[in-house]
């Protein structure tokens, strides 16, 4: 009687963001899993059933080979960027919530340089990815500086629409998504341990392996899956920065949907989150968050 | 101490509930008294507008309600999303701008009226470049593409047919269009530039441009390939499959080489490359040029020897708009067409539909510089009085005929579209 009751109001607890989460999130989904399998014409969608959308997208993948066709080559340029990202945000991220935590005593002090992380969001994204230009373009404050300084004879255009700035652009913007989750597994780190481990002899990096980094593992994962599936989705910055020459999983999405092709943009919209769940389930897979938090 | 604050609290929340519900019992027993009678004559006229931003403007906004008591909600997009938009949500705006080859996307999908041609006052005044295909002079201009005297008469006001002759029934009523072509910096090309071609020129590399707008990106690109002899074809607006290919893959090579410094979409976007310096030659807009022009940087809106793409576009109403507002729509598109407009577009490089009317709201200065290819006897202003040009600057490409007369083809929806945006992103992928 009491199991059915405590199970009744953890249900009702649980209620409300269920029914958000089911009407704006779950419902969405199963009609682009849906349109994705319609066809479509020049102006609208036609509700017959129809794989258009998935053949079209992986046109010429069998034909091409060993070339890799449109849609393959589009990820696994994506998923390179991705993996840069993840790696050069982790480094960053992981260092900064190390010294925050660790280096830092004051809680105000903590909070402090914590809200400092949050400069690159204080400016709207297109007018901080504009301001990429005067700094890195070939007449920018880089290319000059360095030329002036005698180091260089001729501007270095890859500074700038390079897959080199669409990383620096990512990094700069999702470092502190990495760093939130990171500090916040950190500072619940009992610091008992770290002095048991002083104690019994080991290094700075042996205690770094073998008690913070798996005691962070809840963090690394949280801050991995925002980055991850970001970046995975992006079109905005990968176009502004890559000068729209570099293809992405996102921006084929928004040419079909631009083109009116709305069966072949939930199908390419499908596909996309398949790979995402794959990514994230197998990090997933490493640390179980759940019982960890 | 907690007690007492909580007890003000209150007090002071229920005392402000009391005075809210009666000032609003006072408000609603003021508007049932005197409001209800007047609320059908004081309804005020509003129109939502959706477009892409070309035609709007607050100055236009004020002056028409000035005018006509009509005020104007604009509803600003891109052209893709305009089109987006009518397409699944018809009930979202009352009147339409929106540009000619859009229509073979939008007349199809019926949520967008016909407008009777017998109520348009100044419709037999505009211009023959919509009617005909031909220049006041009467020189024929090209026809490739969507122009818009293919797509201008519908067979009646619910068809979903566009008429090969004059109806009364049109699919959108002309207000503005242009010529463009390529952008260039003169002070950093350092020697003429006559042809499409040169946007492949290897000389250029890593510094020309092109514009990321599938439908309208590959014309360029089909007047870049036409001008270097590589490929003639029969119709740039409407390629078939083998042509598609052709191109992409003429561009795909360029892009491989490096060609291109960076594509763009959007306005600003082109203005900061050219500004920059990062490219030195790339499809533009006038009002780009202009832009990049008023910082000080030369640029020149490059007339060349294959001609112009051209683009049109004019307002439609809703299917969803209806009664009154269906009238106001119709003294909105009239008062558009009455002048004060047409010579605020004229003044910002665009050309107005009926010439006529722009005339008598612009000085003969003004005309002589933006229309008759003159050179500016005084400075040449915008519409917000900022200078545009010094006195004795002669406009890009000279006069409305030669510039218009040049036209080569129009933007344009292929019959192949599905399969050109698939290769489109091929390109961008390569």
């Amino acid at each position: 009687m009491i199991e059915e009751r405590k199970s009744f109001i953890a249900w009702l607890q649980a209620g409300p963001m269920m029914l958000v989460f089911i009407a704006f999130f779950l419902l969405p989904l199963v009609f682009v899993v849906i349109v994705s399998a319609w066809d479509y014409n020049e102006y609208e969608m036609l509700p017959a059933f129809s794989f258009r959308g998935y053949t079209d997208t992986f046109e010429g993948c069998i034909a091409q080979l060993p070339d890799l066709c449109t849609i393959l080559k589009t990820y696994a340029k994506t998923v390179k960027l991705c993996f840069l990202t993840w790696a050069i945000t982790l480094t960053i991220g992981f260092t900064i919530a190390y010294f925050l935590a660790f280096h830092v005593r004051s809680k105000t002090w903590q909070i402090v340089l914590s809200l400092l992380c949050t400069i690159p969001f204080w400016t709207s994204n297109v007018i901080r990815m504009i301001a990429w230009v005067p700094l890195l373009g070939r007449n920018g404050l880089v290319n000059q500086g360095l030329i002036d300084m005698g180091l260089i004879k001729v501007p270095m255009e890859w500074l700038l629409f390079s897959e080199f700035s669409v990383v620096l652009a990512f990094v700069h913007l999702f470092t502190f998504f990495m760093v939130v989750p990171i500090f916040n597994s950190m500072i619940r780190i009992d610091p008992k341990l770290v002095e048991a481990a002083y104690d019994a002899g080991a290094t700075g990096f042996q205690t770094l392996v073998n008690i913070i980094i798996p005691l962070a593992k809840p963090g690394i994962v949280i801050g991995s899956i925002f980055v991850i599936t970001i970046v995975m989705g992006d079109f905005v910055t990968i176009g502004v920065m890559g000068g729209q020459q570099i293809a992405s999983a996102g921006k084929i999405i928004e040419t079909r949907l631009n083109a009116l092709q709305f069966p072949a943009a939930a199908a390419n919209a499908v596909i996309l989150l398949g790979i995402t769940i794959v990514i994230i389930s197998a990090l997933t897979r490493l640390v179980d968050i759940r019982k960890e938090l | 101490m907690t007690d007492s604050v909580k007890l003000d609290a209150k007090v002071s929340r229920r005392s402000l509930l009391k005075g809210a519900a009666g000032i609003a019992g006072l408000a609603a027993g003021s508007g049932a008294i005197t409001g209800f009678p007047y609320i059908k004559a004081s309804e005020p006229k509003v129109l939502r507008y959706l477009g892409t931003g070309v035609n709007e403007g607050d100055l236009i906004g004020q002056q028409c309600f000035k005018d006509t008591g009509i005020k104007i909600e604009y509803i600003s997009a891109t052209t893709d999303d305009v089109t987006k938009r009518v397409v699944t949500q018809p009930n979202s705006f009352d009147v339409l701008d929106t540009e000619y080859f859009s229509l073979k996307k939008l007349v199809p999908s019926g949520n967008i009226l016909g407008l009777e041609a017998k109520k348009i006052k100044e419709f037999n005044n505009i211009t023959p470049v919509f009617t005909k295909g031909q220049l006041p002079n009467g020189k024929k201009i090209g026809d490739q593409g969507t122009a818009p005297w293919k797509v201008l008469y519908l067979d009646g006001a619910n068809s979903k047919n566009f008429s090969k002759t004059a109806t009364d029934y049109v699919t959108l009523i002309p207000t503005v269009y242009n010529a463009d072509t390529l952008g260039i910096r003169p002070d950093l090309i350092k020697r003429p530039i006559t042809s499409w071609a040169e946007l492949l020129n290897p000389e250029f590399k890593g510094k020309a441009s092109i514009l990321n707008i599938p439908s309208i990106g590959i014309m360029d690109a089909a007047m870049v390939i036409e001008a270097t002899g590589q490929h003639k074809y029969a119709d740039k607006g409407n390629m078939t499959k083998e042509e598609i290919d052709l191109t992409m893959k003429i561009m795909t090579e360029a892009k491989k080489a490096g060609q291109f410094r960076a594509f763009w979409k959007d306005f600003n976007e082109s203005v900061n490359l050219m500004a920059s310096g990062e490219t030195v030659i790339q499809s533009m807009w006038s009002p780009a040029v202009t832009k990049v022009r008023s910082m000080g940087i030369p640029c020149t809106f490059q007339p060349l020897k294959e001609g112009y793409r051209s683009w049109a576009s004019g307002f439609c109403i809703s299917k969803a708009t209806t009664g009154p507002k269906l009238e106001w729509a119709y003294e909105f598109v009239n008062w558009f067409l009455s002048g004060w407009a047409g010579g605020y577009l004229n003044r910002q490089g665009y050309y107005s539909a009926v010439l006529s009317t722009a005339k008598a709201n612009m000085t003969v200065d003004e005309w002589g510089y933006w229309m008759e290819g003159k050179a500016a006897k005084s400075d040449i202003k915008a519409p917000d009085g900022s200078l545009l040009e010094k006195a004795g600057a002669v406009r890009d490409g000279g006069s409305y005929d030669d510039r218009m007369g040049g036209v080569a083809c129009w933007n344009a929806v292929k019959d192949e579209h599905d399969y050109m945006v698939r290769k489109w992103n091929e390109f961008i992928a390569a």
